[in-house]
């Protein structure tokens, strides 16, 4: 016993290091599993309010650009109005649902929130962009992220009372449904965490005519990105022979470098998709199972 | 001013600086992300025992990743460094006059060349560790050996730079005051 007591006096430095090196790199390796940082909703509202303060200043400098781009935005909003709403066929329904519907009979199905960017960087390979809002103002995860100019930038995946962290589109395990505008074709969007000025679509056929400088818009299947949003422009056909799939090189139609002006977008009808989602696979396991009986 | 209200004042201006300017820059190059917070653990004075050093290295790490969203990348790299640095400073510091005359570790206490390689290696540590643990979760080898370079040699400049441009007024302390 007395034995142990000198080994630990003897090699306490080393010990503490290895000890503290052991937490700092389960920190690490917890983290990058769940996306969920140890004390981080404590860390989260002080580093937001040091970023925010900072933000304030920041701002000032960008002002006249942001200016032109949201000026921008308001006007193509007088044509995207109806974009934001879904057609119901009144004649079959029985109960009305508790989405609140404008007197045309339209249910809402996208609700947009603004927020400004607080704190953002582009030069990691996991990158994520601090908001101002959070759960207090209603944002909750998984809520997708667009620019002032209406470009795709990213998901919610942490919230604290007063500020949320976004997963940005320049994240090596990020994942964004896409669809060319021309023809309507889906495929992914990812990153290859190499270069922020190019994101990668994959998925596309190659029995499609493609063109440099096609539109390459959020596509009507992903559960939370509003449909019909610019993602980017095709920048590069990058040629691989082994599949019968476009490697596309898209130009991100979001500025990430100045970034402050955004909108939350949640998709009023997300967890009741999701919630369908996982009921039909539910469904389909059990018919199974007593099909085989 | 007191060692412990300069150092305090010392860990926020290079943690903001580190998070408010130098992780914002508008990238150079994929490889390179400019450091310069592990200089506030290089200049620590001399009396800080090495226990102290190791949680004092932790905390500054931690500080850095809450704000970097990578909790325990930093951390991780900064214990490291914290564990190594007396080490070298026992092998580095001139012998021949009375030991420890300067408060902490400076290109005039410990003459320009002996800081250089201290400085030079404690930073290669740092970053080449650092790197490491990202190149674990994503990224290629050839990557990897790139950006170690790159980064220690930019985080080179920027402390030479900051020596030539802040030199810091210490006393020259003897055995009798």
């Amino acid at each position: 016993m007395r034995n142990i007591f000198l080994f630990i006096r003897r090699y306490r430095t080393l010990l503490t290091f290895l000890f503290l090196q052991g937490v700092a790199l389960w920190f690490l390796f917890t983290y990058n599993r769940f996306h969920k940082a140890k004390g981080l909703g404590v860390a989260n509202e002080i580093t937001g309010w040091v970023n925010s303060k900072y933000s304030n200043v920041e701002s000032f400098l960008t002002l006249k650009n942001e200016n032109r781009r949201v000026h921008k935005m308001n006007d193509s909003l007088l044509n995207l109005l109806s974009r934001n709403f879904m057609q119901v066929d009144t004649s079959g329904r029985l109960v009305k649902d508790s989405v609140p519907f404008d007197t045309l009979g339209n249910y809402r199905r996208y609700y947009f929130r603004p927020a400004s960017v607080v704190y953002n960087t582009v030069n990691s390979q996991k990158n994520y962009i601090q908001l101002n809002r959070g759960s207090n103002h209603g944002i909750k995860d998984n809520m997708a992220v667009i620019s002032s100019d209406g470009s795709a930038v990213g998901v919610v995946v942490n919230v604290s009372p007063n500020f949320s962290q976004v997963m940005s589109l320049l994240h090596v395990q990020q994942k964004v449904n896409a669809s060319l505008k021309k023809t309507g074709d889906f495929g992914t969007i990812d990153w290859d965490g190499k270069d922020p000025r190019r994101l990668t679509l994959r998925g596309i056929p190659k029995s499609i005519d493609i063109k440099m400088g096609d539109t390459v818009l959020t596509s009507t299947y992903s559960y939370n990105f509003p449909p019909g949003y610019m993602v980017g422009t095709i920048a590069e056909v990058v040629t691989d022979k082994s599949t019968n799939f476009y490697i596309l090189k898209i130009k991100p139609g979001a500025g990430f470098y100045n970034l402050q002006q955004v909108f939350v977008v949640e998709n009023l009808q997300y967890s009741e998709q999701i919630k369908l989602n996982l009921d039909t696979r539910k469904k389909l396991k059990i018919q199974k199972t007593t099909k085989s009986e | 001013m007191s060692d412990l209200l300069r150092n305090i004042l010392r860990f926020a201006v290079f943690i903001l600086i580190q998070v408010l300017l130098l992780n914002k820059i508008p990238h150079l190059h994929r490889f390179i992300t400019p450091y310069i917070y592990f200089l506030f653990l290089l200049w620590l004075p001399f009396s800080v025992s090495r226990q102290w050093l190791l949680i004092i290295g932790f905390l500054t790490g931690l500080t850095l990743d809450y704000f970097t969203m990578t909790p325990g990348l930093h951390t991780a790299a900064c214990l490291l460094i914290a564990y190594v640095r007396p080490f070298l400073i026992s092998v580095l510091m001139p012998k021949d006059s009375s030991d420890f005359n300067y408060r902490e570790p400076s290109p005039k206490a410990m003459l320009w060349t002996p800081y250089l390689v201290y400085v030079f290696v404690l930073t290669l540590l740092h970053h080449g560790y650092m790197v490491f643990l990202q190149w674990l979760s994503f990224g290629s080898f050839l990557d990897f050996i790139i950006k170690v370079i790159a980064t220690t040699a930019i985080s080179m400049l920027l402390i030479i730079t900051v020596e030539l441009l802040f030199p810091r007024k210490m006393k020259f302390r003897t055995n009798t005051s």
